[in-house]
């Protein structure tokens, strides 16, 4: 009896060394190409909220944590990645999240160059209908396009919202919810970047958590 | 010998025994993922390439180890085969893996690879389980590849959409016949209607054939 359960103690013990060198191995050859795509990718997503600024360095070094209680929409954890060229300010891009979407919060990234004005909205995450609310996402429908340019005096703050509320900016086909909280986050942030904007671009960089 | 028991085993994989259409086992997976073509394809080869492996595994070990801890013994197996799998994608199919997220680490959930441990797996030789292993697995992928073809003609419009995730690169439509489809067969009701006129289809073809032997 003891000696068959010494015998399973065992047989156990070394297929997990074995298992755990497996898993131990494949983390090891893997984690830099992981690293290097995940950098990439946010690169890569942070990129079309630009719209044409010019820009050097790295925007994701350049990261600003926001950790709640923020002023900033949503109740999350904001980031702001700055842009700059030559030493000098040339937009911050904001990744906040919107609240009061159909299905959970929606994580927006919203680009504004120094005057003010919106460079590019994109949708970094929801998990809107499919079909109706997630037509704010930039690849299917032009939706968001409607924001590039626009800033806190155009339209006039009154106008902030969708055309069904008495704004200026269009709603999607069948779903209102979804684009009147991508609106009222936007506006929000560029409330925050009016306010804040000396601040935002002075202070050093949140340091890498690592 | 072994040529024969390669196409047998295929034979039980692919229909007679089909994971999916047949004994209905991995079916959150196969519902959750299945709104694409190449969606199906990932998590189909993922799914084949845990179960063979996991099952020459558990062949090769099956001596050694005792009734009374097999089963830590497949969850330890099956689990760290997952996580392997896991990383590889994060590592060279980056998009793919962010658009089947969750379903990737839950391949360890689907009762489809520890039912083949335990039935087969732990019963037979390590020719016989890698064979098994790629028969279910084939099945259990052409299935999922099968539903995700379907409902992204009828929800989407269009096939083999989003190709980019698996190849990488610029984003690429895919082929698409129609602009916009009914929405339905990409929600989840679409999932249970899709499975259900896939294992309706192949209980009609088995009726048929056994008809037609009878006469």
């Amino acid at each position: 009896m003891m000696a068959r359960v010494a015998r399973g103690g065992v047989t156990l013990a070394a297929i997990a060394a074995i298992c755990t060198t497996l898993v131990a191995a494949t983390y090891r050859l893997t984690t830099e190409r992981i690293a290097a795509n995940e950098q990439a990718w946010l690169e890569q997503s942070l990129l079309p909220a630009l719209g044409n600024v010019d820009y050097d360095g790295s925007i994701t070094e350049s990261r600003l944590v926001l950790e709640p209680p923020h002023e900033l929409p949503g109740s999350d954890t904001a980031i702001i990645y700055r842009a700059y060229s030559g030493g000098a300010p040339v937009a911050a891009l904001f990744a906040v999240t919107a609240t009061g979407g159909y299905a959970g919060p929606i994580r927006i990234l919203v680009g504004v160059d120094v005057a003010g004005a919106v460079t590019g909205v994109r949708i970094l995450e929801h998990r809107e209908t499919p079909g109706l609310g997630d037509g704010i996402e930039a690849s299917r429908s032009d939706w968001v396009y409607q924001f590039d340019g626009r800033s806190l005096g155009d339209p006039p703050a009154a106008a902030w919202r969708l055309r069904v509320d008495g704004g200026e900016f269009d709603q999607l086909t069948g779903a209102s919810v979804t684009p009147r909280a991508v609106v009222k986050a936007i506006q929000e942030t560029l409330l925050y970047f009016g306010a804040h904007q000396a601040g935002i671009f002075d202070r050093p960089a949140t340091a890498e958590p690592k | 010998m072994t040529a024969v028991n390669f196409i047998e085993r295929m034979q039980t994989g692919l229909w007679r025994e089909n994971p999916g259409l047949v004994q209905l086992l991995g079916l959150c997976p196969l519902l959750a993922v299945t709104s694409t073509f190449v969606n199906g394809l990932g998590l189909g080869i993922a799914t084949l390439l845990v179960l063979t492996c996991s099952n020459v595994l558990v062949s090769a070990t099956r001596r050694w180890i005792l009734s009374e801890i097999r089963v830590p013994i497949y969850v330890l197996i099956i689990a760290s085969l997952v996580t392997c799998t896991e990383l590889i994608f994060k590592a060279w199919f980056p998009a793919l893996d962010r658009s089947l997220g969750i379903f990737i680490p839950l391949i360890v959930t689907n009762c489809a690879i520890v039912a083949r441990a335990e039935v087969f797996a732990s019963r037979n030789g390590i020719v016989a389980s890698l064979f098994d292993g790629l028969g279910m697995g084939a099945g259990f992928a052409l299935l999922l590849m099968a539903i995700g073809l379907f409902r992204e003609l009828i929800g989407r419009g269009s096939i083999f959409a989003e190709f980019d995730k698996l190849l990488g690169g610029e984003p690429l439509a895919g082929l698409v016949l129609v602009d916009g489809g009914w929405l339905l067969a990409v929600l989840p009701p679409g999932a249970f209607f899709s499975l259900a006129l896939a294992v309706a289809l192949k209980n009609h073809l088995d009726g048929r054939r056994k008809m037609a032997r009878q006469s």
